[in-house]
């Protein structure tokens, strides 16, 4: 049954292994040089981990309001892959930051936003390992507020101070490195697609195995 | 809109009413509070030589001695409903839901605020800050702080009310939702408590306080509609 | 009204933030100097190499686990279908 997972992770994996080629094929950057190239793997799962965030929360809120288990089990895949995604972002962009800044981190508003929202995750999945039954309803509650508390960390740090490079350098990308970035954010995005959909058929299958447990006790 | 808030007073009053009694939240609460801005104030005792601490670390002891005194209160709050079981009973009553959130909320605010009362003297006489020159706009942004700080916790708690690990899951959960209120409160202190008191920036942070307040005591009231339902 | 004076301050302030940043586009080059392109190289393998690790181990563990629940179910279904000794 999990063969079924095989051509969609396997098409996903492809492009993700051919994304290098084009990476490397892209020009350099004139101030950065190779450390730039960071900047392909890095962008996507950053952009990812927001867009997996804001879908947890909104899907929390669903589960809050309709109650059907299978928005619960959508929101537990999406926080876990919020985190994967983080953790890629969050070893990747310091690794980039110690040779194009200086530093290994700052404390500017996207940098803080996003360090805050993927420890809101990890929280979700700490206490839907530990909170023990019911936990369900209360990691939805988080996950809603962790998206609701981001804008104002963004506001917050932001009237403070800022360094990241501006939203803006993405629309003036050259060609190649564009290609290139979107070529890779495709195979994050297929992968994450992949992956979801794996996570879900396990949760899906637990339940059916406790059904399963209470029929067979008959 | 009249029954709504009397059945808040009832909850809130009863809550004062507990403690009157014994005082003892209040009073740990107070004594932890002031040895945390001890400890943190010799931790953070600067280079100078003459032995005095930081002065920019004033604003970062006092909201964090906040936040971890808090964080307790919350934990206690609720730790007595839940020792007489009494929180079942509280949302079986025929008052509304949201007056549960309403009032408990009161009662955490008001024992944070009791605490806030005599560890910011505290804190400023410790850093010899001019605390009462700009008196208004730091009762408001602790005010706001407090409840902030307050709403997203006391929800947290009530949810966690059975849960497994809910005394260390707390601050987990509670501290990454409420850096703003940190952020903007430890900010905003320290514009009041520079050598020249910087009032502009300190009123804007005191009206993030107020937004973060409003979006968030409306989402508590809607959350806890959905959660709190055994 | 305050509200409206706090948030227009805000739209002024990012604004004027983000101005007097100009920390703008990638600019390409074909070539690069060989004392640029050295240090960098450990960085980027490391970056490189993490995510395609933490995607293996994920996709791994979830591979895992669903051939484990899987197992269970047949298991238990055999269990149900099986017809029952006594009353």
């Amino acid at each position: 049954m999990r063969k079924a997972f095989v051509p969609l992770l396997a098409l996903a994996g492809l492009i993700f292994m051919t994304a290098p080629i084009l990476i490397m094929r892209a020009r350099y950057e004139s101030t950065m040089g190779l450390v730039q190239k960071i900047f392909y793997f890095h962008m996507p799962p950053a952009m990812l981990m927001l867009l997996s965030a804001i879908f947890c929360g909104l899907i929390s809120m669903l589960y809050l309001i309709k109650k059907r288990p299978v928005y619960d089990w959508i929101a537990f895949a999406a926080a876990e892959l919020t985190v994967l995604y983080g953790a890629m972002a969050m070893v990747t962009g310091p690794l980039w930051a110690r040779k194009a800044w200086g530093v290994w981190w700052v404390w500017d508003a996207r940098l803080t936003m996003s360090l805050l929202l993927w420890m809101v995750f990890v929280s979700y999945l700490l206490l839907r390992r530990y909170g023990g039954p019911g936990s369900e309803t209360l990691a939805a509650g988080l996950a809603l507020f962790g998206m609701a508390t981001s804008p104002f960390v963004y506001l917050s740090v932001n009237i403070w101070r800022t360094l990241h490079p501006l939203t803006s350098v993405v629309p003036t990308l050259p060609v190649d490195f564009a290609f290139a970035l979107w070529y890779a954010f495709l195979g994050f995005l297929l992968l994450y697609i992949a992956l979801m959909t794996m996570r879900v058929r396990i949760e899906e299958q637990r339940a059916l195995v406790d059904q399963l447990y209470l029929e067979s006790e008959e | 809109m009249t029954a709504f808030l009397r059945a808040v007073w009832i909850i809130a009053r009863k809550d004062l009413a507990i403690e009157a009694r014994s005082r003892e939240l209040i009073n740990t609460t107070v004594f932890f509070a002031l040895s945390c801005v001890v400890v943190f104030s010799v931790s953070f005792v600067g280079e100078g030589g003459d032995g005095r601490a930081m002065g920019e670390a004033a604003a970062g002891i006092l909201w964090i001695a906040i936040a971890f005194s808090g964080t307790l209160a919350l934990g206690r709050t609720f730790e007595r409903e839940r020792y007489g079981d009494t929180l079942r009973a509280l949302l079986l009553a025929p008052g509304a839901r949201p007056a549960v959130y309403v009032g408990k909320l009161l009662g955490v605010v008001m024992l944070l605020l009791a605490t806030e009362v005599i560890i910011v003297p505290l804190v400023a006489f410790l850093f010899q800050a001019r605390l009462f020159d700009h008196a208004l706009l730091l009762v408001s942004l602790l005010v706001f702080g407090t409840v902030g700080f307050a709403c997203v916790g006391t929800l947290f708690a009530a949810m966690l009310g059975r849960a497994r690990s809910r005394d260390v899951l707390l601050p987990i959960l509670l501290y990454p939702v409420t850096i703003p209120v940190m952020i903007a409160g430890v900010r905003g202190t320290a514009a009041l408590l520079a050598a020249e008191p910087q009032l502009e920036m300190a009123r804007v942070w005191t009206m993030l306080l107020l937004s973060f307040d409003v979006v968030f005591v409306t989402l508590s009231l809607w959350t806890f509609e959905s959660v709190m339902t055994e | 009204m305050r509200t409206r004076i706090f948030l227009t301050l805000m739209l002024l302030r990012t604004a004027a933030l983000a101005a007097q940043d100009p920390q703008g586009g990638f600019v390409p080059v074909t070539e690069v100097p060989a004392s640029e392109q050295l240090p960098s190289l450990p960085l980027v393998i490391t970056a490189y190499a993490f995510v395609w690790a933490a995607f293996l181990f994920y996709a791994w563990t979830m591979w895992k686990k669903l051939g484990k629940v899987e197992q269970e179910i047949t298991i238990l279904s055999a269990q149900i279908s099986k017809p029952r000794a006594k009353p």
